[in-house]
């Protein structure tokens, strides 16, 4: 390495070190280390709302996408009059130091209450920041807080405030500075390194004279700590630098770019930013910049009004698709580019015309002006600043420009079109979900990459023929249902028995990293990912194609997931269980003589052939939509997101207009078929179910599995059948079941949309119809309850306490939680001739075709609740064989996911 | 300076091996972990090894003794367990000062009595708190993460209470070992940083982690640095790790902590990993045969034994260290990053 220069030589360095579980050490030589700010009640009205409606669960996904996107310090505020902030901040904080995935970065914990800081210091092992402590209550109070911080091992903020005030101008930055600095130093021995100075962001172009200066002023008066008071840190709040211009995106994010820019400079070297608000430096426009700049530096007299005056004529990308047409004006390139990053489509065709007569070859088109725009989409989704439906529109732009070019490019047959690698994706055997799979196969084929979609349900060996027959640089595999993963398995191990060396990514609703790490990636000595998230597709594709990464890409891959395995291993030895008998003893007893028993107003079996969607708008549930697309958060707080409000809202949007033209139309057929039938449980664990087939009375068994994990605190081993009266009691009880489906019709939708080239529409009408099929079982379930069973006849309950599941009794669908097992759907299908009455059929993984589908069953009993099954062990598994009569080997395929290992 | 930082510039120094692993040779039953002094006590007592300071104290210091003659500079007393917390088991919270103090007096006898026959050699006592039975950065239930059994203010009390007796008793330096929650350790430097202020003693402080298995961590989660980053904020003679690998799987961490403490290093594994009976077989040779890569890449400041190991083994480790030079201490005022 270079040596330093001489005078820095006898310069001793001393980092800011943090920890989580992991180190963080900011030397001078870091990058400009980002603070994640969501999870602060002040500035987050969503985490503010969870925090108040004690979801913690929910809570940790914030911190979680924050750590995910790239924090590398988070912050955590309770500080809200109507929360206990205190008791807040340790659960909050016991709850992460329990996620090792969250508590790997350093927690920054801030409050202007020094008990709730107190109490935050207490609970977290690693080596915190606290935001923050100052001389605004005089220096007894500071030098006793800094001690006590000392003692607990933490770094700490000291604002710019003293007991006259906040400093708001140059001087007062320095002198309340240097005066924390030296108490801190020399009476507290504080150590110099952990002091970060929050010097006070101000606004400016308030229009208020003594505001002007307030960037400047924090730039200068960092560059005077910095070089006056060793080894401390300088940070801040960016976003308060342009409060004055809220409502003008454009202007922001160039102002916050500017003022970072050369705070950074002059070594502020932490901080807040809201990577949503950020524009890239060298992209701000020359005039925009200038106006800026002016107004940050404080260069003229007039620099307020000036900006004021353009900020009018930067008009805010949510109102450039409609009005503004000036990038028409711009060069050819800039419009191509701006057409793919906006996914505007409407002047496409006649720009890549003058490309292609420009071009001495029509493939340059693709290769040049295409592509170029393509990876300043690629940049600005893989930095964050785009999401994901902008980038299925970017697509679908693109396949149309792509699609008009072919005729010319076939006539020249001089090239051929070169890719970044050639790419098999294929949902697999017997499963029929695709979403997810096609979004990932629309942003690949966004960068460049070739991809050969099989569609759904391709057997392993026309996957591992294609990919020999097409040379296939990497194959990716999709499923939703459990019964997929074994399959994912199987071809792993196929892929390793025919010696392939591509990669194989694995992604998918029901996979996992810890499925991936621990049974496929063991089964091929090759690289396996798991890529559940469609942004990150791109990145790990290129890392294991690229020459100069793939091999330690995959070693890497490698060696994380075998030390996830360790880990795994380790984990699941800590779980004790109980036997099935032991299970069955600490069942949930209902007292049978004292519940409400309800007999069905319409027993037998029903069914709807004809339904008007219309009604089931209603019943609508929009937050998984949004997950479908990668954008996380609930409905309809989703749309005022700080981050995704914008995408959200023009989904939303999209989403309604396809949404009318189905109602409208009739595109999709909504059938349904349910019966209520008299029941008992019988021998624990199974229901026994009586039902009329041809004026002839049968018998039928739904079999329940049992939770084996041992309780703690006497809570009871959870089975479906511990809902039903068992047939001891003498007491007749009810059962019910269903189907519903609104997919006939999306494939044909689906299909027309993929030859339109509209990927967009393609992968909407598919989430559409899946909302639409939940939303049909919400609404029968509603008339069960009301009518045909009749239990609860008084219900009365809005669409959002339906979501929240407020209702008595429940509808547990086989393959989820309660009732893992598939192979349940066989007996539905038995007992409701399912196929036969609305034509709804099973694959051979017992996935429903077509796949907007629901079924379950319904038990009413007001205790009655959903249960995850959690981990079996073997006794049960062998017992549930018996009881159904099938092989051993057949069962534990079928449980494979649930059993513990 | 103390003299055992005078002593640590000097050379490697040699910790004693385990006081288990002695006292289970004399076979102690029921009655002699009673004593006459507890023989009505309502709660079993066997088990309880700390208590022998006071009912076996002859077997304590013997063990001390041997370790001394083995070749060791530091013993530490015989109170891995004595703070109301782990003591609860036997129903004796209230014995704990009188436990530290004993313990502390009786390892101090043996060591002024051996320096003064060799003041070459000054012997020194490392007053041993261990991690008691209660985590408190993890819950106890799978099923609700966001419990605790235990809160640092109760760890801070539970540990300051065994510092003071354990500095009241005689001893040189206050050792904080088998750390496996960091912010346990934090409570228990938290106690000791007051205490320091407020008897204006400059005691030294070593701590010492477990890492508990091949994934690298600490039993709470933290990397081998996070860890180190996390307890730095108070002075400490040494950093090292403890309990629960062999040497040889020790090496890895330990290089990470040579690479970033400006503290001394200190290592006292096991005698080698547990076989199928959960006995430690290594015997003293091939754990010096080990050790001696530390000693080669000059990894360590103080040695010593955890599980499993005897005087044997501290022999063999104190002849082996002799030929090589101590870790070279880099004290905060590191020159340059290049």
């Amino acid at each position: 390495m270079i040596a330093t220069e001489n005078k820095e030589k006898d310069m001793e360095i001393r980092p800011l070190k943090l920890s989580g579980l992991e180190p963080l050490v900011i030397t001078p030589d870091s990058n400009f280390v980002n603070v994640g700010e969501r999870t602060n009640v002040a500035g987050s009205k969503r985490f503010l709302r969870l925090i108040k409606e004690e979801k913690f669960e929910e809570a940790l996904e914030v911190a979680r996408d924050q750590v995910d996107g790239g924090a590398q310090i988070i912050d955590i505020n309770m500080d809200d009059g109507l929360i206990d902030g205190k008791e807040a901040m340790v659960k909050f904080l016991n709850l992460i130091v329990a996620e090792p995935d969250i508590a790997r970065v350093p927690i920054m914990i801030d409050s202007s209450k020094w008990d709730i800081i107190e109490a935050g210091l207490q609970v977290v092992q690693g080596k915190c920041v606290v935001n923050s402590i100052s001389l605004k209550e005089g220096e007894a109070e500071f030098i006793e807080h800094a001690k006590k911080i000392k003692r607990y091992g933490a770094a700490v903020i000291v604002m710019a405030f003293d007991e006259v005030g906040q400093a708001d101008n140059y001087e007062r930055r320095i002198e309340i500075a240097k005066r924390s600095y030296d108490i801190l130093v020399n009476q507290v021995k504080f150590p110099p390194e952990d002091i970060i100075f929050d010097l006070n962001i101000f606004p400016v172009g308030t229009g208020m004279d003594e505001h002007k200066k307030n960037a400047i002023d924090f730039i200068e008066g960092t560059r005077w700590v910095k070089e006056n008071l060793p080894h401390c840190s300088v940070s801040g709040g960016v976003s308060n630098v342009s409060f004055s211009f809220r409502g003008n995106n454009p202007v922001r994010e160039a102002m916050h770019s500017v003022f970072l820019y050369y705070a950074i400079k002059a070594g502020m070297n932490i901080g807040i930013v809201n990577p949503a608000l950020l524009e890239v430096y060298d992209n701000i426009p020359k005039d925009l910049l200038e106006h800026v700049e002016d107004v940050i530096l404080d260069r003229r007299e007039d620099a307020t009004e000036r900006l004021l005056e353009f900020a009018e004529t930067v008009v805010g990308s949510k109102k450039e698709s409609k009005v503004d047409l000036s990038w028409r004006e711009n060069p050819l390139q800039d419009r191509i580019t701006h057409a793919l990053v906006k996914g505007i489509d409407t002047y496409i065709l006649e720009d890549i015309e003058q490309a292609r007569q420009e071009a001495s070859k029509p493939i340059e088109v693709i290769e040049g002006h295409l592509m170029i725009g393509m990876n300043v989409v690629g940049d600005l989704f893989g930095s964050g600043k785009m999401f994901l439906p902008q980038v299925v529109k970017s697509a679908r732009v693109m396949k149309k420009a792509v699609a008009y070019l072919l005729p010319y490019i076939e006539a020249d047959k001089s090239n051929k079109r070169s890719s970044a690698g050639k790419v098999l994706m294929a949902t697999v055997k017997g499963d029929v979900h695709d979403i997810g799979k096609n979004i990932v196969s629309v942003v690949l084929g966004c960068n460049n990459y070739e991809i050969i979609d099989l569609g759904v349900m391709v057997p392993p060996e026309k996957i591992i023929d294609t990919a020999k027959a097409e040379n296939v640089d990497a194959i990716g595999l999709s499923g939703l249902i459990t019964p997929s993963l074994d399959e994912m398995v199987f071809l792993a191990k196929e892929m390793q028995r025919q010696n392939f060396d591509v990669p194989l990514l694995i992604g998918g609703a029901t996979t996992s990293k810890a499925h991936t790490a621990v049974k496929i990636d063991p089964q091929y000595k090759n690289a396996v990912a798991h890529v559940n998230d469609a942004s990150r597709a791109v990145t790990v594709v290129g890392d294991l194609l690229k020459e100069e990464t793939r091999i330690k890409y995959m070693s890497d891959l490698k060696a994380e997931y075998d030390k996830f395995r360790q880990s795994f291993k380790k984990r699941s030895k800590v779980k004790s269980f109980l036997s099935i008998e032991e299970a069955r003893e600490n069942r949930y007893s209902i007292d049978w003589e004292n519940t409400q028993i309800t007999k069905p107003n319409n027993p037998g079996i029903h069914q709807i052939d004809h339904f008007d969607l219309k009604e089931l708008e209603a019943f609508i549930d929009w937050s998984p939509f949004f997950r479908s697309w990668d954008l996380h958060g609930r409905y309809p707080d989703i749309l005022e997101d700080k981050v995704v409000g914008e995408q959200a809202t023009s989904l939303f949007k999209d989403a309604q207009v396809l949404l009318k033209r189905i109602l409208d139309e009739k595109l999709l057929k909504a059938k349904a078929v349910y019966g209520l039938f008299p029941a008992n449980t019988i021998n624990s664990d199974d229901i026994e179910v009586r039902y009329e087939e041809n004026s002839e009375e049968k018998t039928i068994l739904f079999r329940s599995l049992r939770q084996q994990l041992k309780k703690h605190g006497g809570k009871p081993n959870f089975a479906l059948a511990d809902f039903i009266a068992p047939k001891e009691t003498g007491i007749q009880d009810y059962i019910g079941c269903f189907c519903v489906t609104t997919g006939f019709g999306t494939a044909e939708l689906a299909k027309k949309f993929e030859e339109d080239l509209d990927d967009y529409n393609s992968i909407m009408i598919k989430a559409l119809a899946d909302r639409l099929a939940e939303a049909f079982a919400e609404y029968l379930h509603k008339k069960i309850r009301r009518e045909d069973w009749g239990y609860a006849p008084e219900e009365n309950l809005s669409n959002e306490e339906l979501i929240k599941e407020t209702y008595k009794g429940i509808r547990p669908a086989p393959g989820y939680p309660a009732c893992p097992d598939h192979l349940e759907k066989l007996s539905i299908w038995e007992i409701l001739k399912v196929k036969e009455r609305i034509g709804v059929k099973l694959t051979e993984s017992l996935a429903m075709w077509p796949a907007a589908s629901v079924s379950g069953y319904y038990f009413a009993n007001p205790e009655a609740r959903y249960f995850g099954l959690g981990k079996i062990k073997d006794d049960q598994v062998k017992d549930f064989a018996e009881r159904k009569g099938i092989p051993l080997k057949e069962a534990a395929k079928w449980l494979n996911p649930n059993i513990a290992d | 300076m103390s003299g055992l930082e005078e002593q640590l510039q000097k050379k490697i120094l040699v910790l004693d091996g385990a006081m288990g692993t002695m006292l289970q040779e004399y076979k102690f039953s029921e009655e002699d972990f009673r004593g006459e002094r507890f023989k009505d006590w309502p709660a079993p007592l066997q088990g309880n090894n700390d208590l022998l300071s006071i009912t076996q104290p002859k077997a304590i210091a013997t063990i001390h003794r041997k370790y001394f003659e083995a070749g060791a500079d530091i013993v530490e007393t015989n109170t891995f367990s004595a703070t109301t917390i782990a003591m609860a088991d036997y129903e004796m919270e209230e014995l704990v000062d009188e436990l530290n103090y004993e313990s502390a007096r009786l390892a101090k006898e043996v060591a002024v009595e051996l320096t003064k026959k060799n003041p070459e050699k000054p012997r020194f006592v490392a007053g041993a708190m261990g991690p008691t039975n209660k985590t408190a950065s993890m819950s106890p239930d799978v099923n609700d993460p966001g419990f605790r059994a235990i809160s640092f203010e109760e760890l801070r009390l539970a540990y300051r209470q065994q510092a003071k007796a354990l500095i009241k008793g005689g001893v040189d330096i206050l050792l904080l070992e088998t750390v496996f929650d960091t912010l346990n350790a934090k409570a228990a430097l938290f106690a000791i940083d007051e205490l320091k202020e407020e008897l204006a003693l400059d005691i030294p402080v070593m701590v010492s982690g477990t890492i508990t298995d091949a994934s690298g961590r600490t039993l709470s989660g933290q990397t081998a640095e996070a860890f180190l980053i996390s307890v730095s904020h108070i002075p400490l003679v040494s950093i090292g790790f403890n309990c629960a690998l062999g040497a040889k799987q020790l090496t890895p961490h330990l290089e990470v902590l040579n690479r970033f403490a400006s503290s001394g290093v200190s290592a006292y594994p096991n005698a080698g990993l547990p076989n199928a009976f959960g006995e430690y077989d290594q015997d003293a040779e091939e754990m010096a045969a080990e050790i001696k890569e530390y000693l080669e890449k000059g990894l360590v400041n103080i040695l010593g034994g955890c599980c499993g190991t005897t005087p044997k083994h501290i022999k063999a480790i104190a002849d082996i260290t002799k030929d090589y030079k101590p870790r070279k201490i880099v004290t905060p005022k590191f020159s340059t990053v290049l």
